[in-house]
This record gives C-alpha cells, sequence and structure tokens, in this order.
C-alpha cells in the first residue's frame, strides 16, 4: 500500500459524515464562454468566507470553443497546491463531459447542464441535472450576453448544494464588476433564480460542504503577474520595453493598467515612466539594454520563445555589463511547445543565456508575495551588479489567483550601484577605468551618457575589452576581464536571495524546490510526516547556488530536486556546482503542464524510495 | 589607417571655444580610402561648426565596417557597439531614457537593410529621436564581401558573383514608414554630407541619411589590377587572407540640379544627381516618385528628399517629463507607503 492510498481521503467518508472544507471543484466549460466572471466570482466568496482557497485556471491555447477547466481548492488546512482529482464536477461542456465525470473521485459530486444531453453513468457520484438555459432566462439578457449568465446558473446551484453565503457572492460580483449595477444586476437575478429553483427541486444527497471560518483574515487575493508588475512599480521602474506572448502579456497589462494611477508625478501630471510595445523580444530588450545603460531602471517581460529571441542581447548584457531585469512566465516546451500550460523547462537555458561564457543571475519567486519582492529587489540587483537579472517565475503562479499576505513595503533606500558623476570626476582628476575592479568585488563604475565632464565617455563594446573599455584582441586582457567577471559573479552569489531552509531533526531526506512546486511541497511534507518520514526542505530563491545548498545536501543522505521539467534542469545545476556530492542528489521532476500535486511528490519519492 | 579628424594647425575654434581636435576620435582601423572615414570627419566638421557638447550626444552603431566607426569620432560622447542590425532598439531606450541626449546612430547597409530591417522600420515608423546614419557600399565588407540588399543589379563580386536581385532602396523605405527626414548624399561630397548632417542634427525625431560609402576592398573584380587575388597573387608577403590595397579617397564637388559620373576605385561608375531647387521637399509622393523614377535610370538621387516636421517624435507620444526619467530622486520613482496598503486593501 501506497503512503497515498493510505491517506483519509474526504469523498470516501461514510455517507451521512458531511465533509466540511476540504474539497475540489472542477468546472468544465468551453473557451469563451464566459465563464472567468463565474468561476473568480466562487473563489472570491469563499475567500471572503475565511476558507483557505485556490483557483487555478486550465485553458487550451484558443479564444473561443475549446474544453477549458477552472479548478477551486478549499482546504480547511491551508493547502492550496492542485489536487489531482476533484470531489465536485460542474459539467457545461458537452465534449468533454464523459471524460470530467470518469476523472471524478469516488463518492463525488457531479452537477451538469441539461444541454448536454448527458445521462449518468457512474453510480458512485451524485448527480443534479440543472436547466442552465432556462435559468439564464431570469437575467433578462440576451444572445451572447444571456449565454454568459448560463454560468451564474451553476453558482446559484452551488450556493445552495455545498451552503456559499450568498451575501458574500454579491460582494465578490460587486468586486468583479468593480461596483457596476448594471453589470451585476442580471447575475444575481440569475442566482437568485437557481437558487430557488434547487431549493424547490433538488434534494442534497452527498456530503459537500462549506462553513465560515476565519483563516483568510488580512489576507489579500491576487495573480503573481500583477504582484510583479506591482513590484516594479514600487522599484522605480522608470522604462518598460515588451512583446506580447502568453503568460507573461498579464505582467505588461498589468504595468499599463497600474502605473498611471501610482505614477503620475502629482507636480506636473506627467508620467514619471514610458512603456514600449516592441516589435519583437530582440527589440524590447534592446530597448531595455540601451535605457539601462543610459541610467533607467529598466525591463522586460517575456516567455520561453521571447527569452530565446533575446539570446544575443542577453550575452551582450551580460559582457558589456549592463543592468537590466528581464521577467521570464515560463510556459511549456520550446517553440510553442504548450503555451497556455505550466512548466519550469527555461532554468538551465536562462542561466546560461547568451554565447561564449555566460553565468546569468536568476531569481525564483515561489509566491506572488516573492513576485512582488523581486519585483522591486531586482533593479537593486541589476544596478548593483551591472548585468541583467532574470525573474523567473511560471504561468501557475503568474496567471492563477492566490491568497497572500499584504506586501511588505520595499525596504531601505533604492541601491543605485556604482555609479560616478560629474563630481566624482572632478575630484578624480578624470581618472577612471570602467571596467577596473576598484572595489574586489568585481564591479567596476560606470558612468552615464550625459555626465557633464570630458573624460566620463566611454565606450560600450560586445568585442573583448580593456579596463579603458578601449578594443582588445590581447590574450590576457580577455582572460582578465573573464576573471573579474567570475569574481563578480561570486558577489552576485552573496547578494541574491538565499534559500528558505527548514532543516528536520533526524531527517534522512532533504527537499529542495523552487518556484510553484511550494504549495505541493509544503503539503507532501505533512503528509509524509503524517506516515512518519521526516523531510527537511531547502526552497531555492536565487541562481548562482548559495554556499548554503552544499551544506544542506551534506546533512541529508538523499536530496531530491523537486521539479516541473524533463531534464532535471536544477538538480543538474546542483550536482555541477557539488560534484562530490552529486551521489546524493536525485531528480524528482515531472513535466506534465499541470501545476504540481502532493500526491504526485509521495508517490514519486515512495517509488524512489523503495 | 587615416586619422579622420582634423589636420593640428587648424587652431579656429567654434561657439563654445573648443578646438576641432575636441571632437575627434581615435585613430579609424578601416580600410585607407575608406568612405566611411569621410563620414566621420564629416561628423566631427557638422559637431564643431553647430558648437554641440559632445558630452551630450550618445553615438550608436550596429555590427559591420560602418558600426565600428564611431569610435573614430567623439571622444568625449558615450559609445554604444550594439548587435548586428539592433542599433535602433537600443538607441530608442536611450534616447527615451534620456531626453537631454543627442543620438546619433551609425549603421550600414547590411545592418539596415537585412538583419537590421524590422527595427530601421519600427524605429521610424516610432520617429524615435535620433540621426540614422546609413553608410551604404552596397556589399559586407567585414565578413569579406558579399551581397547586401542594397547591391545592384548585375553587380559582380569575386565569391558572391552576380547579383540578380533588385536592391532595397532604404530612402525609399523610410519615406513609407512615414519617417521625416529622407536625405541621400556621398561619402565623398564633403559640403553635402556636412550640410545635411547639420539639419539631420537639428531634426526633431528620425532623420535618416543614406550615404553612398565606396568599399575600397571588396567591391571589386578578379580581373582588375586592383582586385584582392590579384593583391594576394603579387604579393608573396601576405600571409593574411586580408590583402588592402591603397587607394586614394574621392572627392566630388558638384552643382544642384547637375548629373555627376563618378568613378568609383573598381572603374565602377555611379551617378549622382543632385537634387535641384525644384523639387518639393515636403511633397511626400513627389519625393516616392521621384526615388522610383530614378531608380529606374540607375541614378542616386542626393540631397534632402523629403521632410515633414509634423510627426511627434517619440518622447513626445510618451509625454516624458521634463527632467529625464534617468535623473528622477527616488522620491518620484517609488510611491508612498500608503498607496500600497490602500492598494492592499483593496485586494482582499
Amino acid at each position: 500500500m501506497t503512503i497515498a492510498e493510505t491517506q483519509p481521503n474526504p469523498a470516501r467518508t461514510k455517507a451521512g459524515e458531511p465533509v466540511v472544507n476540504d474539497f475540489s471543484i472542477t468546472i468544465a466549460t468551453k473557451n469563451g464562454s464566459g465563464s472567468q466572471t463565474a468561476n473568480a466570482t466562487l473563489l472570491r466568496a469563499l475567500f471572503k468566507m475565511g476558507i483557505p482557497v485556490s483557483g487555478k485556471n486550465l485553458f487550451p491555447s484558443n479564444i473561443q470553443g475549446l474544453p477549458t477547466w477552472y479548478t477551486i481548492r478549499a482546504s480547511k488546512e491551508g493547502f492550496i497546491a492542485r489536487r489531482q482529482r476533484a470531489e465536485v464536477l460542474v459539467a457545461m461542456n458537452k465534449a468533454t463531459v464523459l471524460d470530467d465525470v470518469q476523472k471524478l473521485e469516488s463518492g463525488g459530486v457531479c452537477v451538469y447542464s441539461d444541454s448536454l444531453g448527458y445521462t449518468p453513468n457512474r453510480d458512485d457520484i451524485t448527480f443534479y441535472k440543472i436547466p442552465a438555459g432556462k435559468l439564464a432566462d431570469a437575467s433578462g439578457l440576451a444572445g451572447k450576453l444571456r449565454g454568459y449568465a448560463e454560468n451564474m446558473a451553476y453558482v446559484g446551484v452551488l450556493i445552495y448544494l455545498l451552503g456559499i453565503d450568498l451575501e458574500e457572492v454579491k460582494a465578490a460580483l460587486t468586486w468583479q464588476f468593480k461596483g457596476k449595477a448594471k453589470a451585476i444586476e442580471p447575475n444575481i437575478k440569475t442566482i437568485n433564480a437557481a437558487i430557488d429553483w434547487a431549493k424547490e427541486t433538488l434534494t442534497k444527497n452527498d456530503s459537500f460542504k462549506v462553513e465560515r471560518m476565519n483563516n483568510t483574515g488580512g489576507l489579500i487575493m491576487i495573480d503573481g503577474n500583477t504582484a510583479a508588475a506591482l513590484g516594479a512599480i514600487y522599484g522605480g521602474v522608470s522604462f518598460v520595453a515588451w512583446y506580447p506572448i502568453t503568460p507573461a502579456t498579464s505582467l505588461a497589462d498589468a504595468l499599463n493598467f497600474y502605473l498611471p494611477s501610482l505614477r503620475t508625478d502629482p507636480e506636473n501630471k506627467t508620467p514619471t515612466y514610458s512603456v514600449v510595445q516592441a516589435e519583437d523580444e530582440l527589440a524590447a530588450l534592446g530597448m531595455v539594454l540601451g535605457a539601462g545603460w543610459a541610467g533607467a531602471r529598466s525591463m522586460t517581460s517575456t516567455s520561453g520563445p521571447g527569452i530565446s529571441l533575446m539570446s544575443e542581447f542577453a550575452g551582450y548584457g551580460y559582457f558589456a555589463e549592463i543592468p537590466a531585469v528581464i521577467w521570464d512566465i515560463q510556459r511549456m516546451g520550446p517553440s510553442t511547445g504548450l503555451p497556455t500550460r505550466v512548466s519550469q523547462g527555461d532554468v538551465l537555458p536562462t542561466y546560461f543565456l547568451g554565447h561564449g561564457d555566460t553565468k546569468n543571475v536568476i531569481l525564483l519567486p515561489g509566491s506572488v508575495k516573492e513576485c512582488f519582492e523581486f519585483g522591486w529587489r531586482a533593479f537593486d540587483l541589476a544596478e548593483r551588479l551591472q548585468t541583467p537579472v532574470f525573474i523567473l517565475s511560471d504561468l501557475d503562479i503568474g496567471m492563477n489567483q492566490w491568497m497572500s499576505e499584504p506586501f511588505d513595503y520595499p525596504e531601505g533606500e533604492m541601491d543605485r550601484g556604482k555609479v560616478l558623476t560629474k563630481e566624482d570626476l572632478e575630484r578624480l582628476g578624470g581618472k577612471w577605468a570602467r571596467y577596473r575592479d576598484v572595489d574586489g568585488d568585481g564591479i567596476g563604475w560606470r558612468t552615464l551618457p550625459g555626465t557633464d565632464h570630458p573624460m566620463a565617455a566611454y565606450f560600450t563594446r560586445g568585442t573583448g575589452h580593456t579596463e579603458m573599455a578601449t578594443y582588445s584582441e590581447r590574450p590576457e586582457d580577455w582572460e582578465k576581464n573573464m576573471e573579474r567577471l567570475g569574481r563578480k559573479f561570486e558577489t552576485a552569489r552573496k547578494l541574491a536571495p538565499a534559500p528558505v531552509e527548514d532543516r528536520v531533526e533526524g531527517a534522512e531526506i532533504g527537499l529542495i524546490g523552487y518556484g510553484s512546486t511550494d504549495p505541493a511541497i509544503i503539503e507532501a511534507r505533512s503528509r509524509l510526516a503524517a506516515k512518519g518520514v521526516k523531510t527537511s526542505y531547502l526552497r531555492l530563491r536565487a541562481l548562482p547556488l548559495s554556499e548554503s545548498v552544499e551544506s544542506f545536501i551534506r546533512a541529508h543522505d538523499r536530496v531530491y530536486v523537486v521539479e516541473l521539467n524533463t531534464d532535471a534542469q536544477v538538480a543538474q545545476l546542483v550536482r555541477l556546482d557539488a560534484p562530490e556530492l552529486a551521489g546524493r542528489v536525485f531528480p524528482l521532476n515531472h513535466n506534465d503542464g499541470l501545476p504540481l500535486t502532493a500526491r504526485w511528490i509521495v508517490e514519486a519519492l515512495e517509488k524512489m524510495e523503495a | 589607417m587615416t586619422t579622420v579628424n582634423a589636420p593640428k594647425s587648424n587652431t579656429k575654434v567654434n561657439k563654445l571655444g573648443l578646438e576641432k581636435a575636441v571632437y575627434k576620435g581615435l585613430e579609424s582601423t578601416l580600410c585607407n580610402g575608406c568612405g566611411h572615414d569621410s563620414i566621420s570627419a564629416r561628423i566631427i566638421d557638422a559637431c564643431f561648426d553647430l558648437g554641440i557638447r559632445s558630452e551630450f550626444i550618445a553615438k550608436f552603431s550596429g555590427i559591420g565596417c560602418s558600426s565600428k566607426s564611431p569610435a573614430y569620432f567623439l571622444s568625449r560622447s558615450h559609445g554604444f557597439n550594439s548587435l548586428h542590425g539592433r542599433m535602433p532598439s537600443v538607441a530608442t531606450g536611450a534616447m527615451v531614457a534620456n531626453r537631454e541626449l543627442t543620438g546619433i546612430g551609425v549603421s550600414g547597409d547590411g545592418d539596415t537593410g537585412s538583419i537590421g530591417f524590422g527595427q530601421f522600420k519600427h524605429a521610424i515608423r516610432r520617429n524615435a529621436p535620433m540621426v540614422y546614419i546609413i553608410e551604404n557600399n552596397g556589399v559586407y565588407g567585414l565578413t569579406k564581401g558579399q551581397f547586401s540588399a542594397t547591391s545592384d543589379v548585375g553587380q559582380e563580386l569575386k565569391h558572391a558573383g552576380i547579383n540578380e536581385l533588385p536592391p532595397i532602396d532604404l530612402c525609399l523605405e523610410a519615406i513609407v514608414a512615414d519617417c521625416g527626414f529622407v536625405a541621400r548624399s556621398f561619402a565623398g561630397d564633403p559640403k553635402q554630407v556636412t550640410t545635411l548632417l547639420k539639419a539631420a542634427l537639428s531634426f526633431k525625431g528620425t532623420a535618416v541619411l543614406d550615404i553612398i560609402s565606396p568599399c575600397v576592398t571588396f567591391n571589386d573584380k578578379d580581373e582588375s589590377t586592383k582586385s584582392y587575388s590579384w593583391g594576394k597573387a603579387h604579393n608573396e608577403h601576405v600571409i593574411d587572407a586580408t590583402f588592402v590595397p591603397y587607394f586614394e579617397e574621392i572627392i566630388v564637388d558638384y552643382a544642384p540640379g547637375e548629373a555627376k559620373e563618378v568613378e568609383l576605385h573598381d572603374g565602377s561608375k555611379i551617378v549622382l544627381k543632385k537634387l535641384d531647387r525644384a523639387h518639393d521637399a515636403t511633397d511626400r509622393m513627389a519625393a516616392i516618385k521621384l526615388l522610383e523614377e530614378a531608380k529606374h535610370k540607375q541614378q542616386f538621387i542626393t540631397g534632402l528628399i523629403y521632410i515633414n516636421q509634423s510627426r511627434a517624435d517619440l518622447r513626445e507620444q510618451e509625454h516624458l517629463p521634463e527632467t529625464p526619467l534617468v535623473h528622477l530622486p527616488a522620491a518620484k520613482l517609488r510611491p508612498s507607503k500608503d498607496s500600497l496598503v490602500k492598494l492592499m486593501e483593496g485586494m482582499k
């Protein structure tokens, strides 16, 4: 018997014993059917009831017509990772209903629309057929909008079946529509009609319900891309160039949404920023490097294919030592791959992005809160280190809704790095060298164009150069420069955010993870602990790897690197960094386009341990 | 090597009280007689004459022979020798970041007409504030003699053979992309190049200056005594693959309205037709027609072909503050703590 199988499954509890605040809901609809509002409303209503929740949109690369699923997990214990199977299904898509029902947990519930022509085919599931189309009549809407209102029919039925607080649903709708009564009213009408119909028609035969808790007080709900954009805004971003790409587009959208209100100078009503939509990702990073070189806090956001296109400029930025911040919201696969599915497949390519010898600084946010924090901190690091800093988020963190503690205001002063001003140059008698390591940290001093001193200028180039930035093909100049870049990388190792560690006394097993797998790892550890399997956990927050990684590995017999990619990319990197400890490091990687589940981790670990 | 700056005996000073020597750069490493060096010298002339503070100029280039040249003028200006064809994007970012800077971009025909064609068109479309100089020699020099997108039909190169593809007319492309300043000149016409450069430096927005700049080394023929293979066969000391013959710079001087036949280093000829004063440079359709007709006659029209100063430049489109973005203090860049608290409240 596996560890996972011995876990009490809430769905398999005896009939009549209620399952409260501990189940997953899957809502199966069609892309473009307008279900997003209904699903987000349900999620927010549960959140407002004080129940820990997470909401994940599993959607196809399509504008209209293909199947899409939204999963809501309610967890009284506060686990917010995806669950492999749901207990409650709302089936609104004829094309997938058979498969959707098949994937339900035994003992689960299926609410389905009468328009599907579906006949229940499992006897271990409780079925509720609803006249979604007819209920939408109550909205008073016509045409396409009436179709959208059908989604509110299942909201109403779920309110009745699960005991969701109607007032919180109304509050959530008001929040969704920013208080616009004209938009809210038809939805409320449909919801009320559905509740009334359900009360009269349905008899509740299942055990799933929600109850008010007090576990989300003071928390916010936000997606990672919005958090990242806000982080950048509070980090003083002043130049953005970007090119549309899923799943990074919503980051630029959020910048465009929040910048005007947060960053218009109240004195003269002018923006303190500029956002340019570039013609492609090459131009986007070119503009960002141009602005970073000129002294602006400058960033772009993209995904894997964009990262590839930025490769030459990234290598240039590393070698010519220009600050830039580059967000990569990772998606699945090379080229188009699965553009709306999650993966952590860009870690190694980005780490070595460029040609010749490059090793890039990478930040790895594990939550929306860290998206905000790294959003501003990345500028400090980029300007301090004079190098492009990459932030590897992913589709799961970036586009899904997450509960979070409110974000902390950036601490301390902005670090604008080593910049010589006109006054500095006067003091130095004009004697300085752009690429000279005067402080022993591998970082030279730079001047900005427009510095009013005859000795301020230097020539920025991708070619081999001396300390004075002059062209050189001398072997010793090349080697000296690369040695200094190596020293700078060691400085980066110290300045980058340190891993978060939880070492457990007596644990033989260590887990290393990063990014969006954090919730699944937390839950898996709890399940393992319940079975007496102790694990320590180190969550990476940056590359280069911290020195503490090595000591973590030494402290454990077996260390598993949990990640969402096929090539076990960080496991490889850990082995590369600590070759003498490579024998203790094992990959625990998975890559199917879906957010990781605790169940997969537990089962995979057990298999490895066997 | 040739030095592109003015002779030392010139002690004349400009309105800033600076000697021309202040505007010079490093010694050129381009081939002797290269038209690109003439252009560098004209940039020095124009900036000296205009009395521009070179500390407030930023120089940009891509990759290629042309793109090496920013090192050879204005040593007091910051320079950014970027990637092949990507000069426009780098300049765009820098020009937005610091509105006090004047941008001079130097690019080649390979840079602009091929690998960076998209960036060329889009920088113009945005009206990024910069002088965009194309040092156009119709050949890839630094990779030793391939056809470029501006090579003529029927042009013959040693390794590349005969070019059968029609050339891209970069001035025509600039006008089509709504460029507000489009001019063409010839590197060996110092008076015209300097005049056009001064006008371009005064223009707000993207000013495109396509300068025909003969390649002395690779635009040659096998049978010619000036050819690469001839030189190699007759010089036993050459161990490197590159043999560079010495040529005198070509200088022309001709009046507006005149057509002038110019013999290039390899013996081929180009006809320069200097625009006469009857041409209305503000008439876009007339400019397009002029260039199309000249193409069929295998003439190069030189002079200011098109001007339109009505479009807002990128800085205006972006409503940039008076203070350059790079000089905004932290207090202007980081919103207040209260604003974050309020935002967080709204997300609960």
